[in-house]
């Protein structure tokens, strides 16, 4: 049993770095802009299935086809910004969210036109020998994802932290105006957190599609598990997504392992429903009075 | 009076068939395969001067995979093209939905579906074209019986076609003295299955079945290897496609078992097998239409029209002897297998429709 536990924990932080890094781009756009960008699951599908196309159609080495999937990926991002979010800046948050609902079927349709409906795998990073840990076993390419997660966190934190860039994202996210008022260009920021989340996106894209295959529909579920983890976490663009995917990844799995799997995404979506009754502000963050 | 029987003579009035298939849609894996074949087949039909001299008009309808469209689309076909047979719906739900329509409206329907509950009971005027869920089961019971494996697990994907095989599993198990050890199921988008897997590696069964179509078994083939379980694991026919192994990789295949249809596995049957020539035919046209494999679905679509073009070839071209012609047939070679139907049986297909294949070296390997 207890190696059964592992193996259940395993699987779940697997899944929940995933969740984490989808997370955290849905996160960096809403604290810039206010919206929920419901298009950030099509970045994780755009990710891997361009890195297929450039893998599969090209002949691309794959390092080159993963940089390359990123490189279009952050274009897509920014063009999307440009013509559906940027000319539209005065509307109220809850049209520009259903903009980017519109955006993210638009992108699925394209991506369905464009690439067929068929799904893909491509390789993994390293060898595909399982390897043991106490009775569990894990894949090289879940360490992969681990370590990338980790890394994209840790460049993150930095960024935002430590450069001027990112301390004038954060300055917008805690007032919009006040920031504007000591010279911050708030539409350049909206502009890069665009930037960072698609590419984010995509990474998390091309680093689960060895394991999990991709296919242009894949973003809808991932999507909505990555939003999951980011209320989970306050919409926190740091620590608190982290965890927050962590904790969902792994709740899944025990509850597959240990309740029943048929109740497998139903179990997110309940812990989705407890958090906004719950606590809405997130589970690390203390609530917000808004003072007048 | 003159005019008209000599048109009569140089033309005969087309026939008009129908087609309901889910084209788009999550269920767009079945209906693409479908409507392409059954376009291929009555082009090829036409340019050879049609059935007994008359043209077929086709009437193609995509259904989305949604019983209300199909049941609109299913009246549509009726009252407006008129037509004198349907070939479809693709999917068990959309044909139980238009089951009724078909019926009342006496027009016979030929049924694209697996579902068992289609033709069980046998209604006047619905056939199908796919085998039964179950006989795929008891291909697998069987092999499984033969080499002393007495305990199962099962690893089902939460749609129809997952659901449909749970049943039909549970019950055959249950009536063949298998104890059933555990019983996990997935969705279908689901991208790790190492959970259900550790649960079920964890109840120690003589071996895994798992039942569902593309992309889930290949991320279950791909868990087992990742979890180095040893349990020998069966898929069902619905992943038999070289897809299937492309997917999952030949390395995490190797051993898996599955029952496939013949379709799949043509190149590798023995020369003397009746559908032999069949299958080639359909699988080279295919290719060289479409530029990809043709696929047991779009097979369901060619063994429906095939059942009515010899029925009216036999007995005419209005709705009720093309039911009757249908219901007649006796040895007709399709894709699917040898279709014998009778009144008690409008499906006509047996248990030689499959035959048990393993993964070997990325490749089907027949099983005797």
């Amino acid at each position: 049993m207890a190696h059964q536990i592992l193996q259940y924990m395993l699987s779940g932080l697997s899944t929940g770095a995933i969740y984490s890094l989808i997370g955290i781009g849905f996160a960096i756009i809403y604290n810039s802009t206010g919206i929920i960008n419901f298009a950030q699951g099509e970045f994780v599908m755009l990710g891997g299935m361009l890195t297929y196309v450039f893998l599969a159609l090209f002949d691309f080495p794959l390092p080159a086809a993963m940089g390359l999937a990123v490189v279009l990926t952050t274009a897509v991002g920014v063009v999307f910004e440009r013509l559906a979010i940027r000319p539209l800046r005065n509307a109220t948050p809850l049209s520009l969210v259903i903009i980017t609902i519109g955006g993210s079927i638009l992108i699925r349709g394209i991506a369905m036109l464009q690439f067929g409906k068929d799904t893909h795998a491509i390789p993994a990073f390293s060898s595909n020998e399982p390897l043991t840990l106490a009775g569990a076993t894990v894949l090289p390419q879940h360490l992969w994802i681990l370590g990338i997660t980790l890394c994209i966190i840790a460049v993150n934190r930095f960024f935002f932290f430590h450069t001027i860039n990112g301390k004038a994202m954060r300055a917008c996210s805690h007032n919009r105006r006040a920031a504007s008022l000591v010279g911050i260009g708030v539409k350049r920021m909206v502009l890069i957190s665009f930037a960072i989340s698609s590419a984010m996106g995509s990474v998390a894209g091309i680093i689960t599609a060895p394991l999990t295959m991709t296919s242009y529909d894949v973003g809808i579920m991932l999507g909505l598990k990555g939003f999951c983890a980011a209320i989970i976490g306050g919409m926190s663009s740091g620590i608190g997504t982290v965890f927050g995917g962590l904790l969902l990844g792994v709740l899944e799995s025990l509850g597959a392992g240990l309740i029943s799997s048929g109740y497998k995404d139903a179990i997110a979506f309940i812990i989705l429903l407890l958090i906004l009754f719950i606590r809405p502000q997130g589970l690390f963050r203390k609530a917000e009075t808004e003072r007048v | 009076m003159v005019s008209v029987f000599s048109s009569a003579a140089s033309a005969a009035p087309p026939i008009r068939i129908g087609g309901l298939f889910a084209v788009t849609g999550p269920a767009s894996f079945l209906g693409e395969p479908e409507r392409k074949t059954l376009e291929m087949m009555v082009r090829d039909i036409n340019a050879r001067g049609g059935i007994n001299g008359s043209r077929i008009d086709l009437f193609i309808y995509d259904t989305q995979g949604d019983a209300t469209k199909a049941v609109q689309l299913a009246t549509k076909l009726i009252r407006n093209d008129k037509v004198v047979a349907i070939i479809g719906p693709s999917t068990t739900g959309e044909t139980m939905a238009v089951l009724n329509v078909a019926e009342k409206e006496r027009v016979p329907l030929v049924s694209c579906a697996a579902g068992i509950k289609i033709t069980q009971p046998v209604r006047k005027w619905i056939f199908k074209t796919p085998a039964n869920d179950h006989v795929a089961a008891e291909k697998i019971f069987s092999y499984m019986s033969k080499r002393k494996q007495r305990k199962i697990a099962l690893l089902t994907v939460s749609d129809s076609y997952g659901a449909s095989g749970r049943e039909q599993l549970k019950e055959l198990a249950a009536r063949k003295g298998f104890t059933l050890v555990a019983d996990e199921v997935y969705s279908p988008k689901d991208t790790d299955m190492t959970p259900q897997l550790t649960k079920i590696r964890g109840a120690k069964p003589d071996g895994i079945i798992c039942w569902g179509t593309n992309p889930g078994p290949a991320v279950v083939t791909r868990n087992v290897k990742q979890l180095a379980i040893s349990i020998p694991l069966y898929q069902s026919h619905g992943v038999a496609s070289k897809k299937y192994i492309e997917l999952s990789g030949a390395a995490a295949a190797e051993g898996v078992i599955l029952p496939a249809g013949k379709l799949a596995v043509y190149d590798i049957l023995p020369k003397s097998d009746r559908q032999l020539k069949t299958l080639r035919e359909y699988d080279q046209a295919y290719r060289k239409a479409f530029g990809v494999e043709a696929s047991t679905f779009g097979g369901y679509a060619y063994d429906g029209l095939l059942l009515i073009v010899n029925a009216i070839k036999k007995s005419g071209a209005a709705p009720v002897s093309i039911r009757n012609g249908i219901e007649q047939t006796r040895n007709m070679v399709g894709v699917s297998g040898v279709f014998n139907m009778s009144p008690a049986d409008h499906n006509g297909l047996d248990l030689s429709a499959f035959e048990m294949v393993r993964i070997t070296k990325g490749d089907w390997v027949l099983i005797r």
